[in-house]
């Protein structure tokens, strides 16, 4: 059928170009792993607004446009003056760098590890030890009926793997940089990256994904996270994609009993983002924050799907997005809360804020509650409004100018989630960029 | 300083202020003392340009110059400073980071110079001091969290730092307990110098035990109904408001 055509595009032909040449080399594990994914995607084919999931969130670009490989041609030789930008100044941090979808050995660094830990390029791995990421790899992110972790797990090539042994505690910073470089042709990247925490291990993970480019491209992620027992995982993502960009991403999150997992979604930058983070509370005592802030301006769209699922009882969960939206941008916020029978005494918090300063700009924000249990507690909240017009009179009246009051109070909004951030580099990186690239841009500081 | 003539004002079709006369001299002290509803707050939001109030009718100058002619922020580099019945709460807004803004746009108004980041904490520092604050205030977002003294306090502090000519505080004493009374009306005491006017705006006669007022005027109705000196206040204490508002009813009133 037509239909089937138009929604799968050329992604079938060329997986059976790229996998007959793969499979020679490739663990079959990895092989049928691939295999059973493009045959997935075949089956699902690419969301359009009837999927509920996409109801707000329309791809024509995604859909339409016959994205090639990245990476794969003649690449430019990278240097350090193109990924400064996206660095933390003097961070100390271990540092794994992907242009176009591709390791970059001479712009990572990776500072010396505790006994165990094993950091680094998933490509290199999977050629030199795949025993170490088998039955990890693909093991939680769901590729049935999804298009693009389906894709993602067909076509991609390279991305970070970090394993934290039990007990291991790594003190500087992770910082994985996903950065495309953009091109004549529209390309597509489908970076990976596998995060093991055994138990009790402590880390603190950074992915960027980034482009300076001003052409389309399309970024597909998938990330799994897997977090044992007592472990305790700070991750943040922060988006600052190129002004044409399309970046779909997958968050898998898995953990276990007494673990603590936080997260700090930002998003600067982009045409289109989207996001979807799935946490899934398999056992006591877990505490699991998912934050975010999400800045549009021009006609960007940013969609946050979380999905926290509470299967087991004592464990909490806070969430809080924040949006600033100006121009014609908009946004969606999906929460979704899921409290399974037997996850009695859950607690579990979901907040969604946003600021509109333009007439324009529009969200759509949906908290979705599905509670099982009958002793939890469980809340949500969502505001959609302007500045604090009496906040902003306070300001005057202390001598500072109306603009600037304005500019200060979009700025504190922001503020609120960014400082919930611990590594203050990157804190103070985010700062600066709320003001070069999100919606404070021409706003004097 | 402050001369105000004839001043009505009105919020929606309400008229609140109904001819207000008052002349405030630097080095003076005055209490507007009032009942419920008599426009006492609505005063000082109109003399710092709140926009919610329109004025009908009457002047304000200050200085020389027309008050109402002028924004909020353009009052406060004048020199007339408002500290709130109810101070707003900012969260995000570092209290130094907020201050040394509001300061250096008043400096700069003035035409000194802007101070930078070690000469401003020398400043503040110094105003905690005497007001006998503690530092810990200067890092939190503003008022966000603070207890009712603590928001009163953190106003007397900024007006400390910014050094307004002009300070009208609004119910300043409202909520608060004796101590945190006291401690907000020695602050304001620290910083009464011959050049500095303060309009103190109060429902209780209590806070003028602590800040000596040079007059008092009753406010009813939207208008000053009896000026007087310090002991004016006590007697109100005493006898209440009824004594006065009888034919208070000013001739042609609706």
């Amino acid at each position: 059928m037509t239909q089937t055509l138009e929604t799968t595009g050329n992604y079938a032909e060329d997986f059976e170009a790229l996998d007959a040449v793969r499979a020679v080399v490739a663990p079959k594990w990895l092989t049928s792993l691939r295999r059973r994914s493009i045959a997935a995607f075949t089956e699902a084919g690419l969301p359009t607004r009837r999927h509920e999931e996409w109801r707000y969130t329309p791809i024509p670009r995604v859909v339409e446009t016959p994205f090639k490989l990245a990476g794969y041609g003649v690449s430019a030789t990278p240097h350090l003056h193109d990924v400064i930008d996206y660095t933390f100044g003097d961070l100390k941090a271990h540092q794994l760098v992907f242009i176009d979808g591709k390791f970059a050995p001479t712009l990572s660094t990776i500072l010396p590890l505790p006994s165990g830990v094993r950091i680094g390029s998933l490509a290199e791995l999977l050629q030199e030890d795949p025993l170490a990421v088998e039955g990890k790899l693909g093991g939680i992110a769901e590729v049935d009926g999804l298009a693009f972790p389906a894709l993602n797990t067909a076509f991609f090539h390279d991305g970070a793997y970090v394993l934290l042994p039990k007990n291991a505690v790594v003190d500087e910073p992770i910082h994985i940089l996903y950065l495309s470089s953009g091109g004549a042709e529209a390309a597509v990247t489908y970076p990976r990256t596998l995060v093991v925490a055994g138990e009790s291990s402590q880390a603190m993970v950074v992915e960027s994904f980034a482009g300076s480019s001003g052409e389309l491209y399309f970024t597909n992620a998938v990330t799994e996270f897997y977090i044992a027992a007592n472990a305790n995982i700070e991750h943040n993502k922060l988006t600052r994609e190129g002004a044409q960009a399309q970046h779909i991403a997958t968050t898998q999150i898995d953990i276990e009993r007494s673990a603590t997992f936080t997260s700090h979604n930002i998003t600067l930058g982009g045409l289109l983002v989207r996001n979807n983070f799935n946490a899934h509370l398999g056992g006591e005592g877990i505490v699991c924050t998912l934050n975010g802030l999400y800045m549009g301006r021009d006609k960007q769209l940013v969609d946050n799907h979380t999905f926290i699922d509470h299967a087991q009882p004592h464990c909490e969960s806070h969430e809080i997005y924040k949006g600033i939206l100006d121009g014609q941008s908009r946004g969606v916020f999906n929460g979704k809360i899921m409290v399974r029978p037997d996850a009695q005494k859950t607690d579990a918090k979901q907040t969604n804020k946003t600021l509109l300063l333009s007439k324009e700009a529009t969200i759509d924000t949906k908290p979705q509650l599905e509670i099982f249990a009958d002793d939890v507690r469980c809340t949500h909240g969502a505001t959609v409004g302007q500045s604090d017009e009496e906040a902003i009179f306070y300001l005057r009246t202390r001598g500072i100018g109306e603009a600037d009051a304005r500019s200060l109070m979009v700025y504190a909004f922001a503020a609120d989630i960014v400082n919930r951030i611990t590594i203050e580099p990157v804190r103070r990186r985010l700062d600066e960029a709320l003001f070069t690239e999100g919606a404070l841009q021409g706003i004097a500081r | 300083m402050l001369t105000i003539k004839n001043l009505h004002a009105r919020v929606e079709e309400k008229e609140i202020l109904r001819g207000i006369d008052l002349q405030v001299n630097p080095g003076e002290v005055h209490a507007i003392m009032g009942p419920n509803g008599s426009g006492k707050s609505t005063l000082a939001g109109v003399l710092a340009g709140r926009d919610s109030y329109e004025v009908t009718d009457g002047t304000v100058t200050f200085n020389g110059a027309d008050l109402l002619d002028l924004g909020p922020e353009e009052r406060a580099r004048e020199g007339v400073f408002l500290a709130f019945q109810y101070p707003v709460e900012i969260p995000g807004v570092n209290n130094t980071y907020f201050l040394k803004a509001a300061l250096n746009a008043i400096r700069k108004h003035r035409g000194e110079d802007e101070l930078d980041a070690m000469e401003f904490l020398k400043l503040v520092r110094q105003k905690l001091k005497i007001l006998h604050i503690d530092q810990s205030l200067l890092n939190r977002p503003v008022n966000e969290g603070f207890s009712g003294g603590e928001k009163k306090r953190n106003e007397i502090f900024q007006m400390a730092v910014l050094d307004p000519k002009l300070a009208i505080l609004d119910e300043t004493d409202s909520g608060l307990d004796i101590d945190a009374l006291k401690s907000v009306a020695d602050g304001v005491n620290a910083l009464r110098t011959p050049d500095r006017a303060v309009v103190v705006v109060t429902h209780y006669q209590r806070l003028l035990n602590y800040i000596v007022p040079d007059f008092v005027h009753v406010l009813a109705k939207g208008r000053i109904i009896k000026s007087g000196g310090k002991e004016l206040a006590l007697e109100l204490e005493e006898r209440g408001y009824d004594w006065l508002l009888e034919g208070a009813e000013p001739v042609g009133a609706r």
